[in-house]
């Protein structure tokens, strides 16, 4: 193959702007309005890349969409983007791309040692061979193999944006028929946007335009995601969607087809005509419709030399046959190629004409093999297709009213779709993922019927263009083999993306920052004062604050032993609080909690579990009665959205009740006095409440003033400390948190984070819903069942709790773990029985300094009547023994909540 | 991505929506069988056609109503409230 630039011509390019840029190391030179194809083309760059299983080497075949063998990656360093058609890059200064699936380089590739073995390498080659004695022997060493270009493992430090639009009329494709369906649009006084992948002149006024604009694929209810330059995401919400999306020659599959040099005949003419980008000195035209002589005889009047049409019908247009032996052209009739012959590029072909076998000399070929109309988008959007025997393609038929095919019209070629004289198993149909005519004729013996399993087993149609040039091909092929009628197996189903796009750009406006909002405490700047280390739990939240020559462990458990022996302040503020009120509200939460909201007294509070239908718990938390037709629940931080949601949702949907639900989670901040002096804290503040033992007893609650702030206190505790839960709104979070540092200070307090509230939780045997809970753990399993016997009444998830399964002792339950000597279980270690099977697991382990060893919390098969027994723990290799127990390790009385 | 008419705010994005299941499924009382419970809770029709929803203004007004759709093209054929019964 000898490309070059052809002195004059080139309707796109602009050669007083010529244009530096690298392939492969090298550095080349083309023209402003250049596509990295045509420029790749005009430097006689043959071989751009290798195909994806047989590794064989491939040139530039196509001028569009349909290109399947020139990827590229382009950029380098921290920027890439793998697989992309090189005749869809627009050529700028600069610019860097490389071959995609080369090592190490295209011209000489070590994976083509698999061309050697294609006659063992057919369709199922690596399901039938990789099978015995097991997949996953070979799957690592094929995953390398396999797979096209790199992605890249940096963030992606291109910047993407997102526009929303809303418009009566869409109209893909400025063809003529396109801009007139735009332009008569918008004089109806409609709003139209017309968009194409290329630059174009545009309409009148009324029209919104976007060139470079390539649309991805067509959703439910007219939405069109599309990609301007790659750099933009427009998406089209459109009443009606006009489709002028174009057509897609056809390859005709012979033996050696995919050598390099053989191209469609369109994209010969193109690149001749368009960009003066001549893909060799002598060439040939093999096709089976007029469109094929057009495509010859323009590059021949363009001065590059064409020797010979082989036309594989017996007759054609006269005019065309004189056109083209006044350029000298050789005509072959009812003739056939059967072979190209060359190593890393076409040489000559062997032709079949009926008189006599011929040969010819070339160094590019163009194949005409008929049009298939762009239909992708139209069958994403609901459009049917039909066979149309004058054109041998799948033309649009029946769609939904609010869309509408606006051509191009089909063009006429005859049924020719592979040469049979040809071998073949390099007779090509799909170049990108090698699929040959041999490939579709072991899947049609092996009976694959589904024109769906034909591209599951033998790979047709998939990679990166989704079967743009073989894909109709295939079917038509594969449907000749099973003898089926003509037209009865379109091709597999089109899937979006319509071209391949960066995940970047799909997900322009939710990236970084924006991908899920952080939710910061209202005293979060105090926290960071005091140098909090921030993790994210749902909120930013600090998980300790290590001191100088402390890490987050040794902070967490020098701030849980100082909420042991003196008292530390939580920043609790997530904690949900939500106002249930209203004359039913005792017996709408009597529905929603095991337990029953209505019995309790005004002022106290209660601790409740609520199960969803199934009958697992999804939440626990505390519910105060803060008036005769009041509550407060404080279901957990994670659980507390969902909450307000769930109560919501009954609320509307199951039982309609005179109750009103107030979430005031985001209103009030919450700090936690917890720990021996936490009374003598909250004293100092001198509140206008009592606060003895005797007038504000555990689980209960209280509303005053502590300063000018109103607030509400709870007496709950989750370390197993005396504790004061204080509320109050939101505004005055680090004043009071500045407040009730100074009042403590005479008592050494300390601020303490979610680490420290770990251990302190995990050494009580308080659990966490989700961690030491599981999606079958029920209220008996962690010791509850006592208040679901107590209840006469209906409630969420009670009806499953009296199914069998539910009373089986097998059940796993909740229980403390003692391991023998200093270790730490981790969390996940299994309960090995002495079948060697698991019998449950580790799901909250820590060091307790004040109890000196290790503390765990386990779920285990009968684990309530197991208290005592001696247990191997398993986890990734090691092993220990240890004791299940009381979950409950320190206190288990209860003595240290009075302080 | 469908366009839902919210009986409140009017159309908007599927994603401002959150998919509640299939409508007029009564909850059985507490002295029901355990295959009334199964059924309850597991068995639904997964129609190809039309289908009656339950849809929530998640992110929006939070309202829930009835949605008619047909499950092959996505059609919205009706909307109405909560609690009425199944036209």
């Amino acid at each position: 193959m000898t490309g070059h630039r052809l002195p004059d011509g080139g309707a796109r390019i602009d050669r007083s702007r010529p244009i530096r840029f690298k392939f492969n190391g090298r550095t080349l030179k083309g023209y402003e309005g250049d596509t990295l194809a045509s420029a790749l083309l005009a430097n006689g760059i043959g071989i751009v890349g290798r195909s994806f299983k047989l590794h064989r080497p491939r040139g530039i075949v196509a001028s569009g969409f349909e290109e399947t063998n020139a990827l590229v990656q382009l950029g380098e360093g921290a920027w890439t983007s793998p697989n992309v058609p090189a005749t869809l890059v627009p050529l700028s200064d600069g610019l860097v791309a490389t071959s995609v699936n080369a090592w190490p380089s295209p011209k000489f590739d070590l994976g083509a040692v698999n061309n050697l073995l294609r006659g063992v390498l057919s369709a199922g080659f690596y399901y039938k061979t990789f099978m015995w004695p097991n997949w996953h022997w070979y799957e690592g060493l094929i995953r390398r193999a396999a797979g096209l270009g790199r992605a890249v493992h940096a963030v992606d430090p291109q910047s993407y944006k997102a526009l929303n639009h809303h418009c009566d009329v869409l109209v893909i494709g400025a063809s003529s028929q396109g801009k007139l369906a735009a332009e008569a649009a918008a004089r109806k006084g409609r709003s139209v946007i017309l968009l194409d992948a290329r630059d174009f002149a545009h309409c009148s006024k009324g029209v919104l335009s976007f060139e470079r604009t390539v649309a991805l694929g067509i959703w439910d209810h007219g939405l069109v995601l599309a990609s301007q330059a790659g750099r933009v995401l427009h998406r089209i919400r459109a009443g009606e969607i006009v489709l002028s999306t174009g057509r897609f020659e056809r390859m005709i599959a012979f033996a050696n087809n995919d050598l390099p040099g053989i191209m469609l005949s369109g994209a010969v003419r193109d690149y001749v005509r368009d960009f003066a980008a001549a893909p060799g000195r002598n060439g040939v035209f093999f096709v089976n419709n007029d469109a094929g002589w057009e495509a010859a005889i323009a590059t021949a009047n363009s001065g590059v030399k064409v020797c010979a049409i082989i036309d594989a019908r017996e007759g054609c247009n006269e005019g065309l046959v004189a056109l083209a032996r006044q350029l000298g052209i050789e005509v072959c009739l009812s003739s056939r190629v059967i072979k190209a012959h060359g190593a890393r590029a076409v040489k000559a072909v062997s032709v079949r004409t009926r008189a006599a076998d011929r040969h010819f000399n070339c160094d590019f070929l163009g194949v005409a093999g008929g049009w298939n109309p762009a239909t992708q988008l139209w069958a994403m959007a609901g459009g049917t297709s039909r066979f149309d025997t004058a054109s041998q393609s799948f033309v649009p038929d029946k769609g939904p009213d609010s869309l509408r095919w606006a051509g191009p019209a089909p063009t006429e070629a005859a049924d020719i779709w592979f040469v049979e004289e040809s071998n073949a198993k390099s007779s090509f149909v799909d170049f990108q993922t090698d699929v040959t005519v041999a490939d579709i004729a072991l899947a049609a013996r092996e009976n694959y019927r589904s024109v769906e399993h034909l591209k599951r087993y033998t790979v047709l149609g998939m990679g990166v263009d989704q079967g743009k040039l073989g894909g109709v091909s295939g079917a038509r092929i594969h449907a000749a083999m099973l003898g089926a009628e003509s037209g009865a197996a379109g091709p597999s189903k089109f899937r979006p993306p319509f071209s391949p796009v960066a995940f970047g750009l799909l997900g322009a406006d939710y990236a970084g920052e924006l991908f899920r909002p952080r939710r910061f405490l209202p005293a979060h700047d105090w926290h960071a004062r005091r140098g909090a280390l921030f993790e994210d739990f749902g909120w930013e939240r600090p998980a300790a604050y290590p001191r100088e020559g402390e890490d987050l462990h040794a902070a967490a458990q020098r701030e849980a032993a100082h909420v042991r022996t003196g008292v530390g302040l939580l920043d609790g503020s997530p904690l949900g609080k939500i106002v249930v009120a209203g004359p039913e509200a005792g017996e709408f939460l009597d529905r929603v909690y095991v337990g029953s909201p209505s019995t309790l007294k005004i002022g106290r509070v209660r601790y409740g579990l609520v199960l969803n239908e199934q009958g697992t718990i999804v939440d626990d938390g505390v519910y105060a009665r803060i008036g005769k037709n009041e509550y407060l629940l404080s279901p957990s931080s994670a659980y507390a959205d969902r909450m307000v949601g769930l109560l919501d949702e009954l609320l509307q949907c199951e039982w309609p009740m005179d109750v009103l639900v107030h979430d005031q989670t985001e209103e009030l901040a919450v700090w936690t006095l917890a720990g021996p002096r936490a009374r003598d804290v909250l004293l100092a503040m001198q509140p206008d409440f009592d606060v003895s033992r005797e007038a504000f007893p555990h689980l209960s609650l209280k509303s005053g003033r502590l300063g000018d702030v109103p607030v509400r206190v709870q007496r709950v505790s989750f370390s197993g400390e005396l504790s004061f839960e204080v509320q109050l709104p939101a505004r005055h979070a680090a004043e009071m948190g500045d407040a009730l540092m100074q009042a403590g200070s005479p008592y050494g307090i300390v601020p303490y984070g979610i680490e420290a509230l770990e251990i302190l939780r995990i050494e009580k045997g308080y659990i966490h819903v989700g961690t030491d809970t599981d999606s079958e753990t029920q209220p008996a399993d962690i010791g509850f069942g006592g208040a679901i016997a107590r209840k006469q009444s209906d409630f969420l998830g009670r009806r499953a709790l009296e199914r069998k399964s539910s009373a089986s002792p097998d059940r796993r339950q909740l229980v403390g773990l003692k391991a023998d000597g200093p270790a730490v279980l981790p969390p996940g270690a299994h309960l090995r029985a002495a079948n060697g099977e698991s019998e449950g697991f580790v799901t909250s382990s820590a060091y307790s300094v004040t109890l000196g060893r290790g503390v765990a919390l386990a779920l285990v098969r009968g684990g309530q009547s197991r208290h005592g027994e001696q247990v191997e723990v398993f986890s990734l290799g090691q092993h220990w023994r240890a004791t299940i127990e009381n979950p409950v390790a320190l206190d288990p009385a209860g003595k240290r909540l009075d302080g | 991505m469908m366009r839902i008419p919210c009986p409140i705010c009017g159309a908007r994005d599927e994603h401002e929506f959150a998919f509640g299941g299939e409508a007029h499924v009564s909850r059985p009382e507490l002295g029901c069988t355990d295959e009334e419970w199964e059924a309850y809770l597991f068995s639904r029709s997964n129609i190809k056609g039309t289908s009656y929803e339950r849809w929530q203004h998640r992110r929006g007004c939070w309202i829930w109503f009835h949605l008619v759709r047909d499950t092959v093209s996505h059609r919205i054929i009706e909307v109405y409230p909560i609690d009425e019964v199944r036209p």
